[in-house]
């Protein structure tokens, strides 16, 4: 399966909406500013994770990069050629998966009709993101009533299924047994194998270090390193995320 | 106490004997009421979506307004009604006056708004669930509304079902704009009304209590519905 979704596809450009820049990018919310002083890029390719205590303004950072919420100051904007078409090249999975009163196949052909996929070719495509993720025996199954790795996984389908250039993963498992946690992680991977950006928030420094290729590291809603993820764990720079590394960093 | 009794003898003699006139009341109401309901719902559940998600100057307005005609007096209504259906009214052209269709024409007035605040609230609750996830997906609100609408189903059958309570129970209304004539016009409110005047205390409370277990009946069914699909669904 995993060639048919590798396989160029026609439908869309060799051109792409990466680098995702921020310039300057703030959000100040009943005038406390939660997060500030964001400027990075990120490219193609690689796997960033977010990491941070809580509350170090992780969420935040993704939901901003995804354009579900407005910066109050500063600039959020794709540089890639295709920037255009950004909204409908990203997807995001939330920690919580908030899925629809209706069948996981139907799930799935929901997001796919949201991105104006022709009717006859919702299903297939369905059928194939629900294999990837171990879910086809359930694909008929009322979504509601999977237990919660499957609806994990059932969100990550249904993202996969948009064959997002860029996928935001907002802690996908930090409410899952470590089973669940493993099979989201595959699942994590084969998207990323198949060609899809990954940026990812999580506060499980194993899964960082399984997963990373590189780290931006968030403390009080300010940036205090974006590097790779071998230097990040071997020998961070600051203060705070050694003290994180060590567990002794809480907020 | 002797009243209340006989009305039981009298309720279920009713439904023992079954007599045509009084099938044919029982037949209208629920045909009127259920017509009303229907058509309310098929308007009340857009609008009521649309106010949840749809953010413009006055909405606050429009949704204080909505809860408020939630108590729109039935006799007010019936009244409205009437003046835009008498011969002389702007509607007056439909001939409608003192028909069926004048009493569903009614009722929808009356129970559209309930219907329409309930839908608001339930979606409005839904959609801090769900606004964050459609919006990724990339959903307009246009298309919001309605995927809501469907996931909202079994809470939003409960406000379709306080609509229908609302209207089968009402008199004013289908009184004045359908004038309670026999084998026309008559649904049971109106025969309550009718026989109590008349001084028949027994028939009017027998006819009472046949209207509460039409309303047992039509809301257990409705629940029983929800909660088979509630199991089979999630």
């Amino acid at each position: 399966m995993a060639e048919t979704l590798l396989r160029p596809r026609p439908d869309e450009p060799a051109a792409g909406i990466l680098p995702l820049r921020l310039e300057g990018v703030a959000y100040a919310a009943g005038g406390q500013t939660l997060i500030g002083g964001l400027s990075f890029e990120l490219g193609a390719g690689s796997r960033t994770l977010v990491l941070g205590p809580n509350g170090s303004g992780k969420s935040l950072l993704l939901r901003l990069c995804h354009g579900l919420i407005a910066p109050t100051e500063g600039q959020v904007r794709w540089l890639g050629p295709a920037a255009s078409a950004a909204r409908e090249r990203q997807a995001m999975v939330f920690q919580r998966p908030v899925l629809l009163r209706r069948s996981a196949l139907a799930n799935v052909t929901y997001g796919l009709a949201l991105r104006h996929v022709p009717r006859r070719e919702r299903r297939e495509r369905a059928l194939e993101a629900l294999q990837m993720s171990g879910l086809a025996p359930l694909a008929q199954r009322p979504a509601r009533v999977l237990s919660g790795g499957e609806q994990q996984r059932l969100a990550l389908a249904r993202a996969w299924a948009l064959r997002p250039e860029v996928l935001f993963l907002d802690e996908p498992t930090a409410s899952l047994d470590p089973a669940a946690m493993r099979a989201v992680e595959a699942v994590i991977a084969a998207i990323h194998a198949a060609g899809s950006k990954i940026v990812m928030t999580t506060h499980d420094l194993g899964q960082a270090r399984r997963l990373a290729d590189e780290v931006l590291f968030l403390h009080r809603g300010r940036l205090l390193e974006h590097t790779p993820a071998e230097r990040f764990f071997a020998a961070p720079g600051s203060a705070e995320a050694r003290a994180f590394l060590r567990g002794e960093l809480l907020w | 106490m002797s009243d209340i009794a006989a009305a039981f003898d009298q309720a279920l003699a009713l439904i023992l004997h079954a007599d045509a006139e009084l099938i044919a009341i029982v037949l209208l109401t629920l045909r009127v009421s259920l017509s009303a309901v229907a058509l309310a719902t098929l308007v009340a559940l857009p609008l009521g979506g649309a106010l949840a998600l749809y953010r413009f100057p006055g909405r606050k307005a429009l949704v204080v307004l909505l809860n408020a005609l939630m108590g729109l007096p039935p006799v007010v209504v019936g009244l409205v009604v009437y003046l835009l259906l008498s011969r002389s009214g702007p509607l007056g052209a439909l001939g409608l006056l003192f028909t069926p269709g004048a009493m569903i024409f009614a009722q929808f007035v009356l129970v559209t708004p309930i219907v329409a605040a309930l839908t608001r609230q339930v979606i409005e609750d839904l959609w801090t669930e769900y606004s964050e996830q459609l919006r990724s997906l990339g959903a307009q609100p246009g298309r919001a509304v309605f995927t809501l609408i469907w996931d909202g189903r079994y809470s939003l059958l409960t406000a379709v079902m306080a609509g229908f309570g609302r209207v089968s129970a009402e008199v004013g209304a289908v009184l004045i704009v359908g004038g309670n004539i026999a084998h026309v016009t008559r649904v049971m409110t109106t025969a309550i009304a009718l026989e109590t005047s008349k001084g028949d205390l027994p028939l009017a409370l027998g006819l009472g209590l046949l209207l509460i277990g039409l309303s047992i009946a039509i809301n257990g069914a409705a629940y029983l519905l929800r909660d088979a699909a509630r199991v089979a669904h999630g």
